[in-house]
């Protein structure tokens, strides 16, 4: 049947739902377009409003329906309610603030806000709330302000969230709002008050200066959410037992901004937190939702331990609810708080490793993040087995990240070296295709550090190769394994477990097996032929060794076939230094990368948090004269602060410290250097490093000037500030340069012996 | 609730309704579409409704054939949007009195009044059901006369 021009959009719909193709249907609506085109061109107006509902409807589906914006403005200036209902509706649908055409609707928006018919004011309210553009906004934020001051708590309420999209747009315009924000909370009504709280969090979030004034409402806010959570069954507002939930999150957002970094606000909202925490009925998902929002305020404001438990406390719970939405909401809370509230969160460690076998993936890899948020040297094997189980069975796409992380958190944490190179393994073996590229030179620095476990990794990894040659993270940490300690694999010296026996060409066999394999990819093939020409130094087949570097001299593979000549060549005509070049790897350093506080790594254990004072520090020596130096120093108390002096005497420069204790914080010394000069020229460009070991945090402030001027006429002084939360031994690495008759002069010191009333 | 968009659609990925909060470009709206769909379409059947795509939260819950889909920045509080979802629901409910997909497709006009009585900006305009469903009940009315006649 043919759409008929005059029927209303129902029977319109009713056909094309009829088309059984999207050829059919592309063909009704080509006709049912043309036929409203040609309405629209004869200016039609009793059919208006009907045809830009069809319009919008073939909008829905996803045809183009531009040519009805103009018709929707016309339909908005129109006196029928129908049409303008359906001509805002247009306009919100068809028009966006990119389109100048939406401009033209200015005038009529403002004419409407103006109507004498709530219900237009509201259409025109919403239109502006929903897609104003700036300039709207800036036209016709004096009448939202005007409607924001009415007593109709309908067009209050719009107003309210109308001078929200005014302020997101044009954030200048805030001010203006101020005044008529004064009795907003006084209402009585939910609408408006709901409202009022969004467009004064809005305001507290723009401006700090918005947020001071209205601190002043904590009072006022707690009283309406005790009300809320105290007053009896209110059907116009009750959510299974809640009395407005809507509004009870919103008040508890306002209540989080407001109480931000502000002590006496805090305070202030500390019992109503904890009633809502206490009192709110978890059941159901609406429940929840308010606790969520209570504890997220809690860790958000200056709230007691004692709250800040209660509210990890309610994650806990939630950790263990039947629904997986809060359990999934549980996890991302905790992940955020693990930081701050560490001690508290672990209490919570075995829920959230349950969670790892939960089957929702989205609470899987929170759980896992958070996992590894948790690992610490006490909990490390437990831990452990549980991520290493969760590696095997987990899906693809959580593998690589969850082995990267066991790789540091083994890194960190490694309770012995035996196990280390165990949980690499069990990581190669279980998810090798699946490691990042760079764990291969990582791991291989770790076993090369390793020296008492060689034996044993070549062992497990040639074992390794025995059973899967497929992943090749694996077969590359092994080839080069292989290579370097084949010897101690054939020679059968593993302590650790019972050793294998294997020839020297049972070896061979398997690396030249990798060569081979069409599982092999080129960066691998690399690393077995490197292997093999390696083994020419510790076995004695050197001519089985010989044959296959010659062979793959000719290999496709450009890579390899550099490798082989090379390998060649060194059999050939520089076979003297072949045992030099292929001898043993020495001990890696690990790069520096905060400077003095890293120590050369020389006995393959893991970092210690202290340096060690015997090794010399890692720094960059210019050619100028540099030496370290360990000081004594001499200790005075004068006055209740601590008065230290020490004096490094290089070319005449005198360093002074002194200590005292930060206020309010008992953690932090505040350390101030003097630096004088005896000498009869200024030193200039001075500046003062200082490090200290990981443990501590410094925070070095700006110097009173770059010049120590000759002959004691002034001095440079310096304030560092430690935090020693540990209460450590403080040491400190001082480094100076400066320039002095006109040459750079750098002096490097260490200093061991503060006072122990300077770090206690 | 700072919504960013809301999306109903069916089990085969037909548009229902569209509300878009932020001004985005026809081409952008057509993609967020087809995302919205393909992901909430794509999850397995006893997931968690909350879903993470850019920078925003997805929130989605089915009702009967239809999904409803939100947008919403990262620090919204995902378990409250459930409640507004569901609200919505509610008051379709009331007004078409068991609400299905036909009733939105036939009706879409209504769903997006109703809608526009609930939130505004993004954001939730009216707590009460019972207000929301008398206001929507008088607009109704103000159509059948043919003058806007004065309300004070």
């Amino acid at each position: 049947p043919v759409p008929s021009l005059h029927q209303g959009h129902l029977e319109l719909i009713r056909t094309i739902r009829t088309a059984r193709t999207q050829a059919e249907e592309r063909e009704m609506i080509q006709k049912e377009c043309a036929a409203i085109r040609s309405s629209f061109r004869e200016e039609d107006n009793t059919y208006r409003c009907r045809n830009v509902a069809k319009l919008l409807y073939m909008h829905m589906l996803g045809y183009p329906a531009h040519f009805g914006q103009l018709e929707c403005l016309k339909l908005i200036a129109s006196q029928k309610f129908t049409d303008k209902r359906i001509g805002y509706l247009g306009a919100m649908l068809l028009l966006d603030e990119r389109q100048d055409v939406h401009l033209l609707m200015t005038n009529c928006i403002k004419n409407d806000l103006n109507h004498s018919t709530q219900y237009v004011q509201g259409l025109a309210l919403c239109t502006l709330g929903c897609m104003g553009s700036s300039e709207m906004c800036r036209d016709l934020a004096g009448e939202v302000e005007k409607l924001l001051k009415t007593s109709n708590s309908y067009l209050r309420k719009k107003a309210a969230l109308c001078a929200v999209h005014v302020i997101r747009k044009v954030p200048e315009l805030m001010e203006m709002f101020l005044p008529a924000t004064k009795n907003l909370l006084s209402e009585k009504n939910h609408g408006v008050l709901h409202t009022s709280v969004v467009l004064l969090t809005e305001m507290c979030e723009r401006s700090p200066d918005m947020l001071l004034h209205f601190r002043k409402l904590v009072p006022q806010l707690v009283r309406i959410l005790k009300n809320l959570i105290m007053s009896g069954y209110s059907p116009e507002h009750d959510v299974s037992g809640i009395s407005d939930p809507f509004l009870q999150v919103r008040i508890l957002r306002l209540l989080r901004i407001l109480g931000r970094s502000d002590d006496d606000s805090s305070e202030a909202m500390n019992d109503i937190l904890a009633q809502v925490a206490t009192n709110t009925e978890t059941s159901k998902n609406v429940g929840n939702a308010i606790l969520y929002e209570t504890v997220l305020t809690i860790m958000d404001i200056k709230s007691e331990s004692g709250l800040r438990v209660l509210a990890i406390n309610i994650l806990g719970r939630f950790l263990l609810n039947n629904d997986k939405n809060i359990r999934y909401v549980a996890l991302t809370s905790l992940l955020k708080t693990v930081q701050t509230d560490h001690n508290a969160v672990q209490r919570h460690r075995s829920t959230i490793v349950d969670c790892l076998k939960d089957l929702d993936v989205s609470i899987k890899r929170r759980a896992m993040e958070l996992s590894f948020a948790l690992v610490n040297g006490n909990n490390i094997r437990g831990m452990m087995k549980e991520l290493l189980y969760f590696l095997d069975s987990c899906d693809p796409e959580f593998k690589a990240d969850c082995a990267s992380g066991v790789f540091l958190a083994a890194e960190k944490y490694a309770p012995s070296k035996r196990w280390h190179i165990d949980t690499i393994m069990r990581v190669l073996t279980t998810a090798g295709s699946y490691v990042r590229d760079d764990s291969v030179p990582n791991l291989i620095q770790l076993i090369t550090n390793s020296v008492e476990m060689h034996a044993y990794t070549v062992q497990r990894l040639y074992k390794a190769l025995l059973d899967d040659i497929s992943q090749q993270p694996l077969v590359q940490v092994s080839s080069w394994c292989i290579g370097e300690y084949g010897d101690l694999l054939v020679s059968g010296q593993c302590e650790e477990e019972e050793p294998i026996q294997v020839t020297e060409d049972e070896v061979l066999d398997v690396l030249e097996g990798l060569l081979v394999s069409n599982l092999s990819t080129p960066v691998t093939r690399g690393y077995s032929l490197t292997a093999i020409m390696k083994l020419s130094t510790r076995f004695s087949s050197v001519n089985r060794i010989k044959k296959v570097v010659s062979i793959y001299g000719s290999s496709i593979d450009v890579e390899l076939q550099q490798r082989a000549v090379e390998y060649n060549a060194l059999f050939k005509k520089y076979d003297h230094m072949r045992p030099a070049l292929l001898e043993r790897m020495p001990i890696m350093e690990k790069t520096a990368s905060n400077g003095p506080t890293e120590i050369v790594q020389t006995n393959g254990e893991t970092e210690p948090s202290v340096p060690d004072t015997k090794h010399p520090p890692l720094v960059t020596q210019p050619a100028n004269q540099v030496t370290a130096r360990s000081h004594d120093i001499s200790v005075f108390t004068i006055d209740g602060s601590f008065f230290v002096t020490d004096d490094v005497f290089k070319n005449g420069l005198k360093i002074e410290f002194t200590f005292e204790r930060a206020n309010p914080n008992p953690n932090i010394a505040v350390i101030t250097i003097h630096a004088t000069n005896t000498t009869e020229d200024d030193m200039t460009e001075f500046v003062f490093q200082a490090a200290v070991p990981k443990t501590f945090q410094l925070q070095l402030l700006s110097p009173s000037s770059n010049i120590v001027p000759a002959l004691n006429h002034g001095s440079v002084t310096q304030v560092i500030r430690v935090l020693n939360p540990q209460k450590q031994q403080l040491r400190m690495r001082v480094k100076l340069t400066y320039t002095h008759k006109g040459s750079p002069v750098q002096d490097l010191a260490e200093v061991n012996n503060f006072p122990p009333q300077s770090w206690q | 609730m700072t919504m960013h968009f809301l999306l109903l659609f069916s089990r085969q990925g037909k548009l229902r309704l569209q509300k878009w909060f932020t001004p985005v470009p026809e081409r952008e709206k057509k993609k967020i579409v087809r995302d919205m769909t393909t992901m909430v379409l794509g999850r397995k059947p006893r997931s968690c409704n909350f879903l993470h795509w850019k920078d925003l939260k997805i929130v989605y819950k089915k009702y009967a054939s239809l999904y409803f889909c939100c947008g919403l920045d990262a620090e919204e509080n995902e378990l409250l949007a459930l409640e507004v979802l569901h609200r919505y629901v509610e008051l379709l409910d009331k007004y078409f009195g068991n609400v299905c997909e036909l009733d939105i497709i036939f009706n879409f006009e209504k769903a997006y009044f109703i809608l526009d009585e609930f939130l505004l900006g993004g954001e939730v305009q009216e707590t009460s059901k019972q207000v929301l469903s008398r206001s929507i009940e008088a607009s109704d009315m103000l159509q059948e006369v043919s003058v806007i006649p004065r309300s004070r």
